[in-house]
């Protein structure tokens, strides 16, 4: 029977990263119930949520969006996009939007759509943090007024409820601002009174599309069909496959605990959860419940901005300066401390030593025969940023190190120009559980009908 | 005890954020077997992690067995959060290497 099972087609781990057409055809050849694609990540780091600007290409979106919205309008059956444009911002969700009307327009397409809006307004977080209602997601530390003032953008992880107000009009498609990866996925089920634990779990192996498949590929379409008691992956590329260990492993990636993990308004548990096989390709999973937490929180993510940066690359090969590279640096940081502003940050990345782990390298006294280094400026402005890596550069060049007979240059400099301006730098600042009473009403929705 | 590199019975060993305030470490064995000795004996302590990546046992956050993969993982705080000035990888995703020298014991 129909009714007893859910389908839910997931093309790719990040909307714009693409997919085969093959696959999606065979997964849109066994009629899904829904399309769900989760766009977003706070991965590509702080940046994108600052800058309001997309991680994906618009191209690669648009080619993605537009095999989606033709199967779903085709079906009759809803697309939702999760964490529109890689945040989710108000600026993502327009960007998102945009190509969405450009589609149908070229298409003829018309449709009826939700937007779902996550931003959350300092004044409404300030009013939470005086309240008492925003409390650190561990190890981030306590905010305080200024930090909220100091933001240039919050988002907040919305659950299932502002999705579920969304579809009561029954609109075609749904695009979510920041939301909890899961949702797309899961929402639609819980509706219809699917269990919510259950669903949620697939949600968030779907929300990976292929990755909990052997060999696994964040490019590729899996099929996820809910029951009552337990969840079916399938994948829908014939060279991958579901096993039970492929798809527990799933549980571990990015997360803290795989036990335990939280989202808005409750967590998972997978303490009693198992993992079989439904055949050689196909895995099933049961056992997972979802509990529901009082208060219902939410996630907000804020970023600062944190100046402007100017680079330069550059190599070394010369053995005798690469042997005394830590007081070579040191002492030209110090020749060049006075053209650097109170407020400048110089660093020096020496790939070759310890570019890539930092303090926590433990091969301390290993050097390479080259090494590369990478130097960098922060500054309160982007001229500045440009004057202090250009003259620390050029100091470097030319410093006159204890033995040195290579006496034209010390660098070979990657580029002309050799030192890039980098634009804003921005921080993340907001890691925040919010307490709230109403989990739609920071949601705010908008339903319009698209195309011409 | 025998000894044994642990690149040769592990299938997956990697690093990766947790968010961005967070680094997990997470190494799955290729035959549950071995998996099954190291957790009988708890061999990956908070200790081991803490010792391995030179930092203190406070910032390592949980050690956590998950039998349905044969996994292991390790969760530590960040020294530098995600893509902050200083950070050298944004995404996490290289900072598995002190595990790849790691020698374990291994059920005779």
């Amino acid at each position: 029977m129909k009714n007893d099972s859910f389908k839910v087609l997931s093309p790719t781990a990040i909307l714009g990263y693409g997919f085969p057409e093959r696959s999606f055809v065979r997964g849109i050849e066994k009629r899904p119930d829904l399309i769900a694609v989760d766009a977003g990540s706070t991965d590509p780091g702080p940046y994108y949520l600052g800058a309001g600007k997309s991680f994906t290409s618009r191209s690669a979106v648009k080619r993605d969006l537009e095999l989606m919205l033709g199967a779903a309008l085709e079906l009759s059956i809803p697309c939702i996009i999760g964490t529109a444009g890689g945040c989710g911002a108000r600026e993502h969700v327009a960007w998102t939007e945009a190509i969405i009307q450009e589609i149908a327009r070229e298409k003829g397409y018309r449709f009826k759509m939700a937007v779902i809006y996550a931003d959350v307004s300092k004044a409404e977080v300030l009013r939470a943090l005086g309240q008492g209602r925003v409390s650190p997601l561990h190890p981030a530390p306590q905010i305080a007024a200024e930090d909220v003032e100091n933001s240039v953008r919050i988002v907040a992880q919305m659950g299932a409820e502002p999705v579920f107000k969304a579809m009561e009009s029954g609109p075609q498609i749904v695009l979510c601002g920041r939301c909890y990866d899961p949702v797309p996925f899961a929402a639609p089920a819980i509706m219809k009174g699917f269990d919510p634990g259950l669903a949620y779990h697939l949600g968030k192996i779907l929300e990976c599309a292929a990755i909990a498949a052997t060999p696994g590929s964040g490019r590729d379409c899996v099929m996820g069909t809910l029951y009552m008691d337990s969840f079916e992956l399938e994948s829908l590329n014939e060279e991958r496959r579901f096993t039970p260990t492929s798809t527990a492993a799933h549980t571990l990636y990015e997360k803290s605990d795989p036990f335990h993990l939280p989202g808005p308004g409750g967590s998972l548990d997978l303490c009693a959860t198992r993992f079989e096989a439904l055949d050689e390709r196909r895995a099933r999973v049961s056992g997972t419940r979802f509990i529901p937490a009082d208060p219902y929180t939410v996630k907000l993510e804020g970023v600062k901005h944190a100046g402007f940066r100017a680079i330069s690359i550059g190599g070394i090969r010369d053995p005798i300066l690469i042997g005394q590279i830590d007081s070579v640096l040191t002492q030209v940081k110090g020749q060049v401390s006075e053209a650097l502003g109170s407020t400048d940050t110089l660093l020096f990345h020496v790939y070759g030593k310890d570019g890539v782990m930092g303090k926590m390298e433990p091969e301390k006294n290993r050097l390479s025969h080259e090494l590369g280094l990478v130097i960098e400026v922060i500054a309160g402005d982007q001229e500045q940023a440009n004057a202090v890596c250009s003259y620390v550069r050029s100091t470097l060049l030319h410093y006159g190190y204890p033995g040195r007979i290579s006496t034209a240059g010390n660098l070979a400099l990657l580029y002309s120009p050799s030192d890039i301006p980098c634009g804003d730098v921005f921080e993340f600042s907001i890691y925040h559980l919010m307490q709230v009473d109403d989990p739609e009403a920071l949601f705010p929705i908008e339903i319009s009908e698209v195309g011409p | 005890m025998t000894e044994a590199p642990l690149t040769d019975i592990a299938a997956v060993i990697r690093s990766k954020n947790a968010g961005p305030y967070e680094l997990t470490l997470d190494i799955m064995f290729k035959d549950e077997k071995h998996y099954r000795f190291l957790k009988q004996i708890d061999y990956f302590t908070r200790e081991l992690f803490a010792g391995l990546y030179g930092i203190s046992v406070e910032n390592i956050l949980k050690v956590v067995y998950f039998d349905p993969a044969s996994a292991v993982k390790c969760t530590l705080v960040r020294s530098l959060v995600s893509g902050s000035i200083g950070d050298s990888d944004v995404y996490g995703a290289q900072q598995h290497a002190p595990l790849l020298f790691l020698k374990v014991p291994v059920a005779d």
